[in-house]
């Protein structure tokens, strides 16, 4: 039980992340991450709704109608959200104004109905729990990292911090614009996908067709 | 031993009942979608409830922070409400100048009295050069005052950008025409590129240029490139923002709609001397 929960917390990191490997949530990924600060807040804003959200939905798995199971999940998640918005703009404004819209978004975001519908429908609640944790630490990984080298490189600083002096303010670096474009994250993240799957060769997806040569010599 | 394999007697009670229904019977979907949704709304309606004061006292000190910092009259360690005290809202009309005592600029909000068809005017297209639709009729300014004389006239200006619309506050002098200082609250342009109108460098260069000249029209304008040195009309230019030409097409755009006739133009007549 102690190694299938420590399973659970640790694959989503490398061996199956939601973004580099089940692709879902780069929407946001791209949106919120010009900046490291904005990138955590999201982190911890997502992180929670899909850990409350898989110990919800898993708690009532056992009665939910299969007919509306989609439309109960979503209702949850979306009573989640709202939560955790509000708690942003009473506790949090400034982010929350960066933020923006991103944070309702989370509705929308992949990971978290994905979760709901392929672990917590199925899994006890202790379990989703930590999937639902698993997978938000997963999300965040990629996300304070793509976060990290966008500003470093865009702006030239961390945290608002400066660490490489810009050239308009007497220093020696000229930031890369793309960085702070959308465009860039999805390089980034394109990068760590190429080197996950050079280490982990395992992610690597079997081809589903060959091209072969096919030798015709009659006339049609 | 009889085998007394007796199922164990069934329980009773709506749980029960409710257990032991199958799961994908008309009635359970019914009841399983109400309860949650009875369950989600209490929640929701909760936290907004609850954190409703919270959230609004957070958009109020913003909003305070804004002003005061426009004003130079921010100081760290010292709390808003107190720096506050300094600077007076008043209700002014537009059409007329003057200012409505009888509303209370705590309570007036600008946006809202737009889309009020009341409160609201629509304008017309081809002089609605800030890409506005609507405005409203009454305006708050905020004045800051120096032993009895206004030191400084806050104007809330706003208009439509490359991608969305750019809200600000600009500072005047007591002449109502050397700008103290501008700056821009929300707007949603280019992160690095239109979004530099917040930049503290670029905001600078507002400070001490001029808006009107002889005429009535506001002249200030954000230009391509930089102000060439000794340009006799240097003090109405800005210094352009590489790669965000049209953001500050937006930016001169709402400063000469604000600051012309439809505008704050007659308020801002009366500071200026007769003549």
């Amino acid at each position: 039980m102690a190694s299938e929960a420590k399973k659970v917390i640790t694959d989503p990191l490398f061996n199956n992340n939601p973004i580099a490997f089940q692709i879902l949530g780069v929407c946001s990924a791209l949106a919120v991450t010009s900046k490291l600060e904005t990138s955590l807040m999201m982190s911890l804003a997502l992180t929670a709704v899909l850990v409350c959200s898989n110990a919800a939905i898993s708690l009532i798995r056992n009665h939910i109608p299969s007919s509306i199971r989609i439309i109960v999940q979503m209702t949850i998640i979306a009573s989640l959200v709202i939560i955790v918005d509000q708690m942003l703009k009473a506790f949090a404004y400034e982010l929350s104004k960066q933020l923006s819209v991103f944070v309702g978004l989370i509705i929308t975001n992949c990971i978290v109905l994905g979760r709901a519908e392929a672990y917590a429908m199925k899994n006890s609640v202790g379990l989703s729990f930590l999937d639902g944790l698993g997978n938000g630490l997963g999300y965040s990984l990629i996300l304070i990292i793509v976060g990290t080298i966008r500003e470093l490189f865009g702006s030239g600083t961390l945290l608002g911090y400066t660490v490489f002096p810009l050239v308009t303010e007497g220093g020696w670096f000229y930031p890369v614009g793309i960085m702070l474009l959308p465009p860039s994250a999805f390089f980034i993240i394109g990068l760590f996908i190429w080197w996950l799957r050079s280490w982990k060769t395992e992610q690597v997806e079997q081809t589903e067709y060959r091209i072969h040569v096919v030798h015709r010599t009659e006339v049609i | 031993m009889p085998s007394d394999a007796v199922p164990t007697p069934p329980r009773t009670g709506w749980l029960a009942t409710f257990r032991n229904m199958p799961n994908d019977s008309t009635r359970k979907t019914l009841i399983v979608a109400l309860a949650l949704c009875l369950v989600c709304s209490i929640l929701v309606s909760t936290a907004a409830v609850k954190l409703q004061p919270l959230q609004q006292r957070n958009q109020e000190l913003d909003r305070k922070k804004i002003i005061l910092e426009v004003a130079g009259l921010l100081k760290p360690g010292v709390s808003i409400d107190k720096l506050f005290k300094q600077v007076e809202p008043k209700v002014v009309d537009l059409s007329t100048g003057e200012y409505v005592d009888t509303m209370d600029p705590n309570q007036f909000d600008q946006r809202q009295a737009a889309k009020d068809p009341e409160m609201g005017v629509k304008i017309p297209p081809d002089r609605d050069i800030a890409q506005i639709r609507k405005r409203s009729k009454y305006a708050v300014v905020y004045l800051v005052k120096e032993e009895g004389q206004t030191k400084l006239i806050l104007l809330p200006v706003h208009g439509y950008g490359l991608w969305s619309t750019m809200y600000a506050y600009i500072a005047l002098k007591r002449d109502a025409n050397t700008i103290f200082g501008l700056r821009f609250y929300e707007q949603g342009e280019t992160a690095g590129l239109g979004a530099e109108i917040d930049n503290p460098r670029w905001r600078n260069n507002w400070t001490g240029k001029v808006v009107y000249g002889e005429a009535e029209k506001p002249q200030i304008r954000v230009i391509k490139g930089t102000v060439a040195p000794g340009d006799p009309e240097a003090k109405f230019k800005i210094d352009g923002l590489a790669g965000a030409t049209l953001t500050a097409n937006g930016v001169t755009n709402l400063i000469h709609y604000w600051l012309g006739p439809e505008g704050f133009g007659t308020y801002l007549k009366k500071f200026r001397p007769a003549g």
